[in-house]
C-alpha cells in the first residue's frame, strides 16, 4: 500500500512524519504548481471551486508517482467539500486509475467506523500506537502553525530584510527531507532558536490586517497568491483566521465540547448570522468582528469563486464594515495565474488603511452614519 | 525655464500622458489607444508630448499608474509608481476637495471610491467580470457598427425604455440581439445598454456602499453622456464629470510625483530620449520547478534593465544594470 493525500499549506509535513513513524509507505504529492492546477482543471467539473481542482491535481500527480491509496479527511458535508471525495472517486475511476480511497470521518457519529478506517490506513490495530503517533504528528503540526503565524507577524519588523525568510525556507527544506517526527522536531527546535536571534526594529507605521474567509484558500499559499508575504512586503502585519491545527482540534476533538475561541466566534456572529450557513460562513462573520474589536486596521476576505457559504458571509460584511468602522476587502480566487489585478487592489487597500490611520491617529474615529 | 511634472497612465485600453506645472495647472493632455503595445505607446506618447510642449519646459518629476505602471515606471524612470485607485482618488480631491463618491469606469475595470473628510475611505473594484466596464460598450458599439464616440449622444435621443439584461456581457448581447429583432429602434437600445451597464455597476460595486454627493464620474467612459444620464436617473442625484475626466489617473500620479520630488529633491526621469531608445522584451518559461513561471526580460538598447514574472525571486532578484540615460 502506498498512501497519498491532498495538499493544504504545510500540512504534508506532519502527515508525512506520522506515516513515516508507523513505517507506512507514503507518497507526498509534488508541491502545488501550475501543472497541478492544469491537471485538476482538466478533469474536475467546470463549476466546482478551486480547492477541489487542486486536490484532484494532487491525486493524479501522486498516482503517477505510484500511489495506490488516497487518504483524506471527510467533514460530513458542511459544504461541497463533504462531497469532494465521492465525486473524485468517480472521476478517478472514469480515468481508469485503480485506487483505494479512505475518507477519515465518523459517519453519523460512528466512532467504530472511524477507528476501522484509521487502522486500515495505518496498517495496525494497536490503539496505543495510533494515539501516540497522532499525538506526535499533531505536535509538529501545531509547532509549524506557530512558526507560520510568527513569520507573518514579524516579517515587516525585521531589521535585515529577508532574514526570516531564509530561516523559514531552510527549515521547510530540511523538514521535507527528513523522516519521522523525531528528526523534524530537532530541526524545528533549531529554527526556533534561530528565529529568536532575528533582529527586529520598532516600527510605528506597520499596519495590522486579519485574513478571513474560506479555510483552504487562506491556508494554501499557492491558491492565495501568497497574500501573507505580499502584505508583509507592503509593511503589514498579518494574522490568518484559520490554521490546520485549529481545524483538526475543532473537528476531531472539540466539536462536542465547544472550544472557547469557537464559542466566542459564534457569539460574536450571532447578531448577524444565527445559524450555520455551511462551510465557515458564520466563522468569517464572527472572526471579522473579533478582529475589529482587537484593533486591527483592516480585514481581507478571501474565497474561491462560487463558494456559497462565503458568498453569504460576503453579503453581511458591508454591515460589519459600517458597524465596526473597519474596511474589508474581498478577493475572489479562481484559476487565474495573473497577479497584477490582485496586486493593484492590495496596494490601493493598504494606501487606504494608511490614509485612515494617519488621519485618525490621535483623534477618535468619527462616525459617518 | 518652467518646471513641469509628467503623469503617465498606462491602461489596458488607453495610455494617457499629462503635463502639469508647478502651480498644479494642467498644461497639456494626451489620450492614445494602447492596443496591447504598451512600450511603443509610451514612446509615442512621450514623443508627441515633447513635440507639443515648449522647449522652455523642464521635467522636474514623473509618475506612472495603470495596469502597465511597473513596466512604464522602469522605462521612464518614474519617481512614483502608484496603483490607479489611489491616483484617481488624489486627482478627484484636487478638483473637487469635498468629493464624497467617485465613480470610475475604465476599459477593463471599474471602481467605486468613497471619500470622507478628504481621505480615501472605502473602495470596490470589479472582480471577475467585464460586464460593467468600457470594453462591454466598446464591443456592443462595434457589433452595431456605431463609433463609440457617438454612442452617448445617440442614447440621449432615446424616447422609450428598452430593458436589457446587464448582469453578464454574454447575456446582454443575446438580449440586445433579441430586442433588435423585435424591431426596437437603435437609440432606445443604446440607451438600454447604458442603463444596463450602470445597473450592473451599481449592483456589483455599489452594494452596501453609501453613495453621497458630490459624486464625480471619471475614467474613459465618463466621456459618454448616455452613461452619465443613466447614473443620474438611477441614483437620483447630480453626477459631475470633471474637465479632465478621461485622464484623471495621470493627473493624480503627477500630483504624487510632485510631492515625492519635493521630499527627495531630485527626479529619476530618464529624459525624453526614452522615446528614441530601442526596447525589447524577451520572455522564457523557467524550468526550475513545475510552476513554469513566465519570466520577462526587459532590454534597453541591448542592455537588460529589468526582469520579472517569477514567483521565487530567482530571476527578478538578480541585480541588473540600471543606469540613467545621458
Amino acid at each position: 500500500m502506498k498512501i497519498t493525500f491532498p495538499h493544504m499549506g504545510n500540512t504534508y509535513l506532519p502527515v508525512k512524519a506520522m506515516f513515516d513513524d508507523l513505517g507506512v509507505d507514503v507518497i507526498t504529492p509534488p508541491i502545488n504548481s501550475k501543472k497541478t492546477l492544469e491537471i485538476g482543471t482538466k478533469y474536475a467539473p467546470e463549476q466546482i471551486c478551486l480547492p477541489m481542482k487542486i486536490n484532484l491535481g494532487n491525486y493524479i500527480q501522486s498516482i503517477e508517482k505510484g500511489a495506490d491509496t488516497i487518504v483524506v479527511t471527510g467533514s460530513c458535508g458542511p459544504c461541497r467539500y463533504g462531497y469532494f471525495m465521492e465525486v473524485e472517486r468517480e472521476i478517478l475511476k472514469d480515468l481508469g486509475y485503480e485506487v483505494e480511497i479512505i475518507s477519515l470521518e465518523a459517519p453519523d457519529g460512528d466512532i467504530k467506523e472511524f477507528y476501522n478506517r484509521v487502522s486500515q490506513m495505518l496498517e495496525t490495530k494497536n490503539i496505543f500506537k495510533i494515539v501516540k503517533t497522532f499525538k506526535n504528528a499533531f505536535g509538529i503540526l501545531k509547532k509549524i502553525d506557530e512558526i507560520e503565524e510568527k513569520v507573518l507577524k514579524y516579517r515587516p519588523y525585521e531589521k535585515n530584510k529577508g532574514e526570516i525568510d531564509k530561516i523559514y525556507n531552510h527549515l521547510i527544506d530540511q523538514l521535507r527531507k527528513s523522516t519521522g517526527s523525531k528528526e523534524m522536531l530537532q530541526y524545528i527546535k533549531e529554527a526556533e532558536k534561530n528565529f529568536m536571534n532575528v533582529a527586529l526594529e520598532k516600527r510605528q507605521d506597520v499596519l495590522k490586517v486579519g485574513i478571513i474567509g474560506e479555510i483552504y484558500t487562506i491556508i494554501e499559499d499557492f491558491s492565495n497568491i501568497d497574500i501573507g508575504k505580499k502584505l508583509n512586503n507592503l509593511g503589514v502585519e498579518v494574522h490568518k483566521s484559520h490554521s490546520t491545527s485549529g481545524w483538526v482540534l475543532e473537528h476531531l476533538f472539540y466539536e462536542s465540547i465547544g472550544r472557547s475561541r469557537e464559542k466566542d466566534i459564534r457569539k460574536a456572529a450571532a447578531p448577524y448570522v444565527k445559524t450555520m450557513v455551511g462551510g465557515h460562513g458564520r466563522e468569517t462573520v464572527g472572526n471579522a468582528i473579533l478582529y475589529a474589536k482587537e484593533g486591527y486596521d483592516g480585514l481581507i476576505h478571501i474565497m474561491p469563486f462560487t463558494c456559497m457559504p462565503e458568498i453569504v458571509a460576503m453579503s453581511i460584511l458591508p454591515k460589519i464594515q459600517n458597524d465596526y468602522h473597519i474596511p474589508i476587502l474581498t478577493l475572489i480566487i479562481d484559476e487565474m495565474t495573473g497577479e497584477a489585478g490582485y496586486i493593484t487592489r492590495l496596494e490601493a487597500y493598504i494606501d487606504l488603511l494608511r490614509n485612515r490611520r494617519d488621519k485618525f491617529q490621535n483623534e477618535k474615529m468619527l462616525s459617518w452614519s | 525655464m518652467k518646471k513641469c511634472y509628467l503623469g503617465v497612465d498606462i491602461g489596458s485600453v488607453s495610455t494617457n500622458v499629462i503635463v502639469m506645472d508647478e502651480d498644479e495647472k494642467i498644461i497639456d493632455t494626451l489620450y492614445i489607444r494602447t492596443q496591447g503595445k504598451p512600450i511603443e505607446t509610451i514612446q509615442k506618447g512621450l514623443y508627441k508630448i515633447k513635440e507639443r510642449i515648449n522647449n522652455e519646459i523642464k521635467i522636474a518629476g514623473i509618475g506612472t499608474t495603470g495596469s502597465g505602471r511597473q513596466l512604464g515606471g522602469i522605462m521612464v524612470g518614474a519617481d512614483v509608481i502608484k496603483n490607479e485607485i489611489t491616483a484617481h482618488g488624489v486627482a478627484a480631491l484636487h478638483f473637487v476637495p469635498n468629493v464624497q463618491t467617485i465613480l470610475e469606469i475604465g476599459g477593463q475595470d471599474s471602481k467605486i471610491i468613497l471619500l470622507r473628510n478628504g481621505i480615501l475611505y472605502d473602495f470596490a473594484m470589479n472582480t471577475v467580470c467585464a460586464a460593467g466596464t468600457g470594453s462591454f460598450l466598446d464591443r456592443q458599439a462595434e457589433r452595431m457598427g456605431i463609433p463609440i464616440e457617438e454612442f452617448g449622444d445617440l442614447a440621449l435621443k432615446s424616447e422609450a425604455t428598452v430593458r436589457i439584461a446587464g448582469r453578464c456581457a454574454v447575456f446582454a448581447e443575446s438580449d440586445m440581439i433579441h430586442k433588435q429583432q423585435m424591431g426596437h429602434n437603435q437609440e432606445d437600445i443604446i440607451n438600454g445598454l447604458c442603463e444596463a451597464l450602470v445597473r450592473n455597476y451599481l449592483n456589483n460595486l455599489g452594494k452596501g456602499k453609501e453613495i453621497k454627493s458630490p459624486i464625480i464620474f471619471q475614467g474613459g467612459v465618463a466621456a459618454n453622456v448616455g452613461i452619465k444620464k443613466a447614473f443620474e436617473k438611477i441614483l437620483g442625484q447630480e453626477v459631475i464629470v470633471p474637465p479632465y475626466a478621461s485622464v484623471m489617473g495621470a493627473i493624480g500620479v503627477a500630483l504624487l510625483a510632485k510631492e515625492e520630488v519635493r521630499k527627495s529633491g531630485r527626479t529619476n526621469f530618464k529624459g525624453f530620449e526614452v522615446a528614441n531608445s530601442s526596447y525589447q522584451v524577451k520572455s522564457f518559461e523557467c524550468d526550475h520547478c513545475p510552476n513554469m513561471c513566465e519570466v520577462v526580460e526587459f532590454f534597453r538598447d541591448k542592455n537588460m534593465v529589468a526582469r520579472w514574472g517569477d514567483k521565487c525571486g530567482r530571476w527578478s532578484n538578480v541585480e541588473v544594470k540600471n543606469t540613467k540615460l545621458a
